[in-house]
């Protein structure tokens, strides 16, 4: 078909992509198992296998991705999935498959393309350090099942993908195990997402007894196509509400955990104890975005049931979690004074963000400024990174200053991030994603309080951001040693981030809205009219003004200033009561210190106590039987049986010694025996002849 | 019921009498030599059996009675000498006759 | 006839009687050297004239002397501090009470099956010559034999071991 315009797409179609979709997940976990097997010192082999494996799911990737574009070219609605039967039992079946549509094609390709440059960034920043085959082991098996939670076609493969995702996580969080703040904060982050994985099993589960099938889409089969939609919003759950936004809400429980949103947001800070390209990789641009996808891929369980201009009970949910939690994360990052902190921080707020946008104004709102998120964010935390591997592992910020002097590159990479970041108008793709948020909450007739929310969320992230730029940027060095650029396998992957950064606000404009379209399947049209809407221009000055007056605001508060480590910050001298709550994280940890966990040690001691007494006892009780028995048998032995025997050999010794007495040596006793014998024998004789 | 039953039940008793008595000796006394004289006794009663029954049992010309009572003597007189040369031998040794405490033989 | 008898038979019963219960060793050897008179006088009443020389040439020519000479030889004239009789001369003495008992009731049991013949037998030297070296040639030459070995092995065991003992 399309020969010239693609030359390594020969004879593709969209079915036979689909059959070899699954390569994409399968050649990263191939990866990892082999260098699993490997010695430590074949440093070499394991980054050449990783790279080399992720490079190879990209271009697969950007195949997939081609033959779709050109299939919704077509106009045709492009979805294909491959599934088959994995176990059977009676007459139900639990299937596995893949499926590739629109959104699979862009998450699969923009997780392979970002994992590649983080893996080729880590192999400058994990020089140094002795477990690099480990640190590429897992980051391969990272990237496998990403690429698998984002092709699954069936719930079962979607959650063993969401899974191992965790695991690895945890492994990647606790990579520098033998210190304890990480392999606490690996703990922290597993057991949280645990808790929200607890209600997306029970959501999937629920829809399996529902539906009976745990395919998404099935050529109509599928649980959520058409039919099955239908009947899961026929059946009513509690609270007056369907049994489709029930299981809704259940998922997105789950996805809330992964995607630290507020009630489950407490381990994405702590996660910061990982190497820096974890942090990149896993906490900005993948694994908390597979939250959102998630909520992205079982939309229409969400939607289902939404009457006109109006919207569902999940939605609303969604959005007032997502609106709660984009202020909470920006207010709390201003007062963090480690460089990865504030843009965990930002992370979290910026995930409320999505998950707004996602329920305000559908899948293509929110999985835009996933996208460009994932572009911005992975190039903040890599230069954040190049910034600690400059200034000799310092992470303070308190302690950096001057580096736009001293790391030019790194810090022309990380202002581009921080204004895509920010919102900056035009140039930088998160303003464009930012504002299609803005515009849908703004638009929203259903709900009203949210837009405020987000817009005192978009002020709050120009503020920190420009503080965190003054800090390590301008001003002079406060560390201890003099910093320096990093090498360029560090360098280079920024350089393309932040180009992406840049060119991919492009592709969402409201002038040409390229990516709604292909997520949504409608025909791309490039209409500049789009701009002369009034409320669209009002809407974005607005955010624009916004954004300055946040960015002039920090500006003014913390400049060219680089005030003393030692020295309170500007703020916290102004409202110290506020900088306390702030910098104590608002205290939710502590509430769930005081009330979870308290609970949980006081049941565990409960239990131990059980244990011990009662459990311990009986098995004590038995164990003192059992003694009891044995002495018993003892005395039995020592008394009766060893007694009786030794007697026994006493009495035939001593018999012995008495029938020895008849050997006395003497020969008259022998005679008289004789004669005695004589006698009896006669007797005997003479009494048996008688007879 | 001839005259001559009681005689043969006569010599018997006598010669069970005797032998009773030289058994009492060689069972009774500590000397060894009186151990040996008590043997002789008992033969002597055995030979008296013997010719008694020669003489009023039947056959007495085949003379099977005399003949054994004869070559018992032979075999007793032989018998004294080893005997009594055997208590000399032990007596140079051990000083004693006193078969009581002749007791290597013990155990 | 039958006062012949008992006298000759409290003679020899006396005499082995009186061997047994004199101390002194020479005693008991004179007494029962009467026994064995009295059992050859028994022989002759007996008609086995033969066998009475014998035992008195035997017996009492060879037999007696050689029990004085015995308890010449081994000083049998001191007397044992403890006793002529052992210390359990009871149990001795019931045990040849017993065989004694047994050996009466025996023959007094049985005697009366026995056939009874008084007609004296003749014997004559010449018969026990006869016999002697014709029925009985075997056991003849078997104790000649035995008196051979005896002597020599009495003489070997009882005569002074050069150079040891004392």
């Amino acid at each position: 078909m399309m020969q010239g315009a693609a030359p390594f797409v020969p004879a593709a179609t969209l079915p036979a992509i689909a059959h070899i979709l699954w390569l994409v997940p399968a050649a990263p976990i191939v990866a990892s198992g082999t260098i699993a097997l490997l010695k430590q010192s074949r440093r070499k082999a394991s980054a050449s296998l990783a790279i080399g494996s992720l490079s190879f799911s990209l271009v697969l990737s950007i195949v997939a991705f081609a033959v779709t574009v050109r299939e919704w070219a077509h106009g045709a609605i492009v979805r294909e999935s491959f599934n088959f039967i994995w176990l059977q039992f009676g007459d139900r079946t639990v299937d596995l498959g893949w499926v590739l549509d629109p959104l699979a094609a862009v998450m699969v390709v923009m997780v392979s393309f970002v994992g590649l440059l983080i893996f080729i960034y880590s192999v400058g920043y994990m020089a140094h350090d002795e477990n690099f085959t480990r640190f590429y082991c897992f980051m391969s098996l990272f990237a496998g099942a990403m690429l698998g939670v984002v092709i699954a076609n069936s719930m079962l493969l979607l959650f063993m993908c969401w899974e191992i995702v965790g695991l690895t996580s945890y492994l990647l969080i606790g990579f520098w195990y033998r210190r304890p703040a990480a392999a606490a904060a690996a703990k922290k982050a597993f057991i949280t997402t645990r808790v929200g994985d607890i209600f997306f099993l029970l959501g999937v589960v629920w829809l399996f007894s529902q539906t009976g099938t745990l395919l998404l889409y099935n050529h109509g089969a599928g649980s959520l196509e058409g039919l099955a939609l239908g009947g899961l919003l026929r059946q009513h759950a509690a609270l007056g509400l369907s049994a489709a936004s029930a299981i809704a809400l259940l998922i997105f429980a789950g996805a809330a955990g992964k995607s630290g949103q507020l009630p489950l947001h407490v381990w994405l800070p702590d996660a910061m104890e990982g190497p820096t390209p974890v942090s990149a990789l896993i906490h900005a641009a993948t694994m908390v975005a597979a939250g959102v996808f998630l909520v992205a891929r079982v939309y229409p369980l969400m939607q289902i049931g939404a009457p006109e201009h109006g919207t569902t009970a999940a939605l609303t949910v969604v959005t007032w979690v997502g609106a709660a939690t984009a202020v909470f994360g920006a207010t709390i990052a201003v007062a963090q004074n480690d460089i990865k902190r504030i843009l965990a921080y930002s992370t979290v707020s910026q995930l409320g963000y999505m998950m707004a946008g996602l329920s305000l104004g559908g899948i293509a709102v929110g999985m835009f400024h996933l996208i460009t998120h994932a572009f911005f964010k992975a190039l903040l935390f890599l230069g954040a990174g190049s910034v600690i591997y400059g200034s000799h592992e310092e992470q303070d910020i308190r302690r950096m200053g001057g580096l736009k002097v001293d790391m030019p590159l790194t810090f022309i990479t990380y202002a581009i991030g921080m204004l895509a970041l920010c919102g900056f108008p035009l140039f930088f793709s998160g303003f464009w994603s930012k504002d299609a948020i803005l515009e849908a909450a703004h638009h929203s007739a259903a709900i009203e309080g949210p837009f405020y929310f987000l817009l005192l969320g978009v002020l709050l992230t120009a503020f920190y951001m420009t503080r965190q730029v003054c800090y390590v940027f301008f001003g002079y060095w406060r560390g201890h040693e003099l910093a320096h650029e990093s090498p360029k396998v560090m360098t280079l992957p920024l350089v393309i981030l932040a180009l992406f950064s840049m060119a991919l606000g492009f592709i969402g404009t409201p002038a040409w809205p390229w990516f709604h379209a292909f997520l949504e399947g409608g025909p791309p049209a490039f209409v500049i009219h789009a701009f002369a809407d009034s409320r669209l221009l009002a809407l974005m000055a607005v955010s624009s003004l916004v954004v300055f007056l946040g960015l002039g605001l920090g500006w003014r508060l913390y400049g060219d200033r680089s005030p003393e480590p030692e020295e309170p910050d500007v703020l916290e001298t102004s409202v110290p009561w506020l900088w306390a709550g702030l910098c104590d994280r608002l205290y939710v940890d502590e509430l769930y210190g005081a009330t979870a966990i308290a609970f949980y040690a006081w049941w565990a001691r409960v239990a131990d106590w059980f244990d011990r007494r009662v459990w311990g006892g009986a098995v004590a009780g038995v164990a003192w039987a059992f003694g009891l028995w044995a002495r018993l048998n003892c005395l039995l032995d020592v008394y009766w049986v060893d007694g009786g025997f030794d007697k026994a050999c006493d009495e035939l010794s001593n018999g012995g010694g008495l029938l020895a007495r008849v050997e006395s040596g003497r020969v008259q006793s022998y005679l008289r025996i004789l004669a005695v014998a004589v006698v009896a024998l006669a007797a005997i004789l003479f009494w048996s002849d008688r007879r | 019921m001839t005259s001559a039953g009681p005689q043969l039940t006569g010599y018997l008793l006598v010669a069970a009498m005797l032998f009773a008595i030289g058994l009492a000796g060689a069972l009774v006394r500590r000397n060894a030599i009186m151990v040996l004289i008590g043997i002789e006794l008992m033969l002597n009663a055995a030979n008296l059996n013997l010719i008694a029954f020669w003489r009023f049992g039947a056959h007495p010309e085949t003379l099977t009675g005399m003949m054994f009572a004869v070559f018992s003597i032979a075999v007793a007189a032989a018998e004294a000498a080893v005997g009594l040369g055997l208590v000399i031998s032990i007596y140079r040794h051990t000083y004693t006759t006193d078969l009581d405490r002749m007791n290597r033989m013990k155990g | 006839m039958n006062a012949v008898f008992y006298l000759l038979a409290v003679l020899t019963l006396a005499g082995g009687l009186a061997a047994i219960l004199f101390k002194h060793l020479i005693h008991s050897a004179l007494a029962v050297t009467v026994a064995f008179g009295g059992l050859a006088l028994l022989f002759l009443q007996l008609d086995a004239q033969f066998a009475g020389f014998a035992q008195i040439l035997i017996y009492i020519g060879a037999v007696a002397i050689l029990i004085v000479f015995a308890i010449l030889l081994t000083h049998g004239s001191e007397l044992p501090k403890e006793g002529v009789f052992s210390r359990s001369w009871i149990l001795g003495l019931v045990i040849a009470a017993g065989v004694f008992a047994v050996l009466a009731w025996a023959v007094l049991q049985s005697v009366h099956a026995a056939p009874q013949q008084s007609a004296v037998p003749v014997v004559s030297v010449r018969d026990i010559g006869n016999a002697l070296v014709g029925r009985y040639v075997l056991p003849l030459e078997i104790v000649g034999l035995l008196l051979t070995a005896a002597t020599v092995g009495a003489v070997i065991v009882a005569k002074h071991e050069t150079g040891r003992s004392r």
